[in-house]
């Protein structure tokens, strides 16, 4: 089993571009040749410490992540056992992957987003939208995350971002070494937007850190009101909820009201903005809230 | 395999998050023989305490942890109101403190880690 997300065989990568998928992808639909979540039969155990980068990653600019620490402490001496203080977050890995994502985009000026939702909530079709309405204004390219197929990434691209697809088999979540990954595929420009949309889940992408510079949580109305007091470790960790199919509203059984005051409770720093991504409603406040995020580009 | 209804895909965060735990124990330790993993779960970790019990064994099968024992400590989460500046426990993952206010800061009780490990 693959160490950071769980799966079976390890996440596949397939840059959907205009230009040669580099070898390191692992070309379409394939597991890159030294894919790091190969499963090793009898080994039992997957160790993230064999995950690399690609090898120009490591060249260019961010060693491999290593977790510094202090070398463990032996406290006591019981019978033959010993006790050895170890003090290390059990995501430190991923942890340290992400910070290296964040460095890199940082130096880049490229703004980087976690889109989180639930499945069917209308991540996809918001990124069209934003695609095709910010086309010449933002650059903007597009990380997919989903268990399987590429249907989402070319949906994407025909709406003219360039996108990258992680399927990550059964894997419930990005992390931050395949959000690495997916950088390298998609090299954005400084001064662009590199949104990533994370598998559809409420629950499993709230505790990895990919790197971006900001969360966002996308909900709809028709998936009840409830959702925030019920996901509230998801959406505490939001900096913006965008409230999906508001042009739903009437048709569907949605106290708004009630919805605001539970999201003020689970998430009590976060901007919600209320939106149309098949209409348009309220959308320029999304755009507004992307704009005044993106870095000036490096020269 | 445990009760019917609880599978490893049923904790799908904490199969990984036990993955984690496994690797780090091993790369700290390379080649020890670990026979007891001390672990903080805070309350607003996210992670349930009882999934990551049930993923351990399954995850530490071949390995240097096979066998081990888990020992899981649950501390309380903190959390500073912004409103009325007491801190307080919050019972449950919403944290509202008892002025009413949802105005607060998590202080303590996300953390996810590996306090120590005894080995043979």
């Amino acid at each position: 089993m693959c160490g950071s997300c769980g799966c079976g065989s390890g996440a596949v990568i397939t840059l959907l571009a205009d230009r040669p998928v580099p070898a390191w992808l692992g070309g379409h639909a394939q597991p890159m040749p030294d894919h790091p979540h190969r499963h090793v039969p009898g080994h039992g155990h997957h160790s993230h410490g064999t995950v690399r980068a690609p090898d120009e990653f490591l060249d260019q600019d961010e060693p491999h992540a290593h977790h510094d620490h202090d070398h463990p402490r032996v406290l006591q001496s019981a019978d033959s056992d010993r006790t050895i203080e170890i003090q290390q977050k059990v995501l430190a890995k991923n942890d340290d992957l992400a910070e290296q994502n964040r460095g890199w985009l940082r130096e880049r000026a490229i703004l980087a987003i976690n889109l989180m939702s639930s499945p069917g909530s209308g991540k996809t079709t918001l990124l069209e939208r934003t695609s095709r309405e910010l086309a010449g204004r933002m650059a903007i390219s597009v990380i997919e995350g989903d268990q399987e197929t590429a249907l989402d990434a070319r949906r994407i691209q025909a709406a003219g971002s360039r996108v990258v697809q992680i399927n990550t088999g059964v894997g419930c979540h990005l992390d931050a070494e395949m959000v690495a990954r997916g950088l390298r595929g998609l090299d954005p420009p400084s001064g662009s937007i590199v949104v990533i949309e994370n598998v559809g889940n409420l629950v499993c992408p709230a505790l990895f850190d990919l790197g971006e510079e900001a969360k966002v949580v996308l909900a709809s109305v028709t998936e009840g009101a409830d959702k925030p007091l019920k996901y509230p470790h998801m959406f505490r960790q939001a900096d913006l909820v965008l409230l999906n199919k508001t042009d739903l509203l009437p048709y569907v059984d949605f106290n708004i009201k009630q919805y605001m005051a539970d999201l003020r409770m689970a998430a009590p720093d976060a901007l919600l903005l209320q939106i149309s991504a098949t209409t348009g409603d309220g959308i320029e406040g999304w755009y507004d809230w992307l704009r005044r995020r993106v870095p000036a580009p490096h020269d | 395999m445990a009760e019917p209804g609880t599978k490893a895909s049923d904790a799908v965060h904490e199969l990984a998050i036990t993955e984690g735990l496994v690797d780090a124990v091993t790369q700290r330790l390379p080649g020890a023989r670990v026979t007891c993993v001390r672990l903080e779960i805070g309350a607003l970790s996210g992670v349930v305490a009882d999934s990551v019990r049930f993923c351990f064994d399954l995850v530490t099968e071949g390995t240097d942890l096979e066998g081990a024992a888990l020992e899981i400590t649950e501390p309380a989460a903190v959390c500073h109101c912004r409103v009325c500046g007491q801190e307080f426990e919050p019972d449950g993952p919403i944290a509202l403190c008892p002025c009413g206010s949802a105005e607060v800061t998590v202080l303590a009780g996300q953390d996810l880690k590996i306090t120590s490990v005894q080995v043979a």
